[in-house]
């Protein structure tokens, strides 16, 4: 967290989505600008872009206009120090917890031994090194998303790309899990954008919060929440007043669109 | 174990009611188990040649048909634009049986081996195209777009995901194809050429030898289930892999 600058920056972004049902547009005139270190979550409606967005900041779609810097070069593809974990996880069926893990080394082509010791120490920081062996359907929920967890660490990424990486886990197993987010965060300093539904993951773990319009996406309000960080954070007034501005955001948000809150959080 | 104890009973039920039709049929050209079996014997030196022919055969075919089927159908499936060119051409190849070439074939390519196993390459070229074509069209995106955020390219996004992805259709299809491989086999060995098992039974046939005849078919039947127990088990490996 040390560092300074900027490592992701989206300017007067729009993205359209052509197929054979037409063109429609996913997102309109996003722009924002994370630092190095920072820990970001984007909140919204479904369908109003946030998955597009971190397709877009992983270098995997291209804006129709507008433009996606990271780490002060325009992004045209993927590129090694940022890790993605989508919402199924991306995991191989047919690899095992090991393979799974160690993929993104093997595919940079690193040596054996290498790929080895980096993969086994990322296991052992999620709790999975005595199931390298077995394969992913032999595991819970929850340590099927720390093996992807496992996988994004091993890249030592600085920038760490999230799709509801914790919307199938069980509420108790979740805060849980979002404890391990932030201590990795704090261990590894990178910086991160999370995507989520949960207003209370929000408050949690994002340092600045983007609540999006649903389709067309824009960034509708922005919350600030800079005591954010402890893991007793969620038992002050701090953070209940956070989660509060965020609800209250959500709700002017729906009530423009013409939907209840929990309709369009959940549709 | 239980795998070969059915196996045995299958086969004894099968002893049973082959013995029971010969009785009842009472024909020379259905000869009675009691007295087919002993003459295995007496044939199975005369007969490994053939055998041995008839492997080769089909096993070489299956691998040339496979090994030009499957790049071209992984490709195909995973460009909607060969697709669309490729598509109207398969739908009017692949329902074609491929042994009516079997003249053409013998004309071109002569008696020996070479027009067998083009014939039975062919089917399994399709079969294994199609096969392998639908099922990379249906890898999940998610796989696909988590692999290239690794920074994968092409070369990557084959060998770790779309062909294991596809690897349980291929063998399922190679699997049931290899009864039409072997029945083809036959045709083209019976009609053409002095080798192997389809010859070895035409041969008797018109020897008028009826239980050397059926020592022929029992080795042919052989063959077939040792060609599909080799697929099942592969199969069966595989989805262990993946289930597990
Ligand atoms: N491959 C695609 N082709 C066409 N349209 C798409 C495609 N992917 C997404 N879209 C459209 O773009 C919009 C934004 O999709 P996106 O997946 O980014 O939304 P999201 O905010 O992640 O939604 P959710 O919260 O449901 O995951 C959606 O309305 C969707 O219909
Ligand atoms: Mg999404």
């Amino acid at each position: 967290m040390a560092a300074e600058g900027s490592i992701l920056t989206f300017q007067g972004l729009t993205l359209d989505y052509t197929s054979a049902a037409g063109s429609i547009t996913a997102l309109s005139g996003v722009g924002f600008d994370l630092q190095k270190g920072e820990p970001l979550v984007l909140i919204g409606p479904s369908g109003c872009g946030k998955t597009s967005t971190l397709l877009l900041a992983a270098g995997l779609l291209k804006p129709t206009s507008g433009s996606v810097m990271v780490d002060g070069a325009a992004i045209t593809r993927p590129r090694e120090a940022t890790a993605l974990i989508l919402q199924e996880y991306g995991l191989l069926p047919w690899k095992t917890v090991f393979e799974n893990a160690a993929l993104g080394l093997r595919i940079r082509r690193r040596a054996r031994a290498e790929i080895s010791e980096r993969t086994l120490a990322a296991l052992a920081e999620v709790g999975l090194a005595q199931f390298a062996k077995n394969y992913p359907d032999e595991l819970s929920g929850g340590m099927r998303q720390r093996l992807a967890l496992a996988r994004a660490l091993t890249l030592d990424a600085d920038l760490l790309l999230m799709d509801e990486p914790l919307s199938a886990l069980d509420a108790m197993l979740r805060e849980g899990m979002q404890d391990n987010l932030l201590k990795l965060w704090h261990a590894r300093g990178h910086a991160q954008v999370l995507v989520t539904h949960s207003v209370e993951e929000a408050a949690f773990l994002g340092r600045r919060i983007a609540v999006f319009s649903a389709r067309p996406g824009r960034i509708q309000a922005w919350v600030d929440n800079p005591a954010m960080g402890e893991l007793d954070f969620r038992s002050t007034a701090a953070y209940q007043d956070c989660c509060q501005e965020l609800r209250e955001a959500l709700r002017k948000q729906s009530q423009y669109e013409g939907v209840s809150q929990e309709e369009a959080l959940h549709a | 174990m239980r795998r070969l104890l059915g196996y045995i009973g299958a086969l004894a039920a099968i002893l049973v009611f082959w013995e029971l039709a010969a009785l009842l049929i009472n024909s020379p050209a259905l000869p009675t188990p009691v007295a087919t079996i002993p003459l295995f014997g007496q044939y199975a030196l005369k007969l490994a040649p053939d055998f041995a022919i008839s492997l080769y055969r089909v096993v070489l075919a299956m691998l040339i048909g496979t090994a030009l089927a499957m790049p071209l159908g992984l490709v195909i499936g995973r460009s909607e634009r060969l697709n669309t060119f490729f598509a109207p051409l398969l739908y009017l190849l692949y329902p074609i049986p491929k042994i009516v070439f079997l003249p053409v074939l013998l004309i071109l390519l002569g008696l020996g081996d070479a027009p067998k196993v083009v014939l039975i390459a062919l089917t399994i070229f399709f079969q294994v195209l199609v096969t392998v074509r639908d099922a990379a069209r249906t890898v999940p995106e998610a796989a696909i777009i988590s692999i290239r955020s690794l920074g994968a390219h092409s070369f990557d996004v084959y060998r770790h995901v779309v062909v294991p992805a596809c690897l349980p259709e291929l063998i399922t299809a190679l699997r049931i194809s290899s009864g039409t491989a072997i029945a083809i086999l036959f045709f083209a060995e019976a009609i053409a050429g002095s080798t192997g098992l389809g010859y070895f039974i035409v041969d008797s046939w018109a020897m008028i030898n009826y239980p050397r005849m059926f020592v022929g078919i029992i080795a042919m039947a052989v063959l077939g289930v040792l060609l599909y127990e080799c697929f099942d088990l592969l199969e069966r490996r595989l989805l262990r892999q993946k289930a597990h």
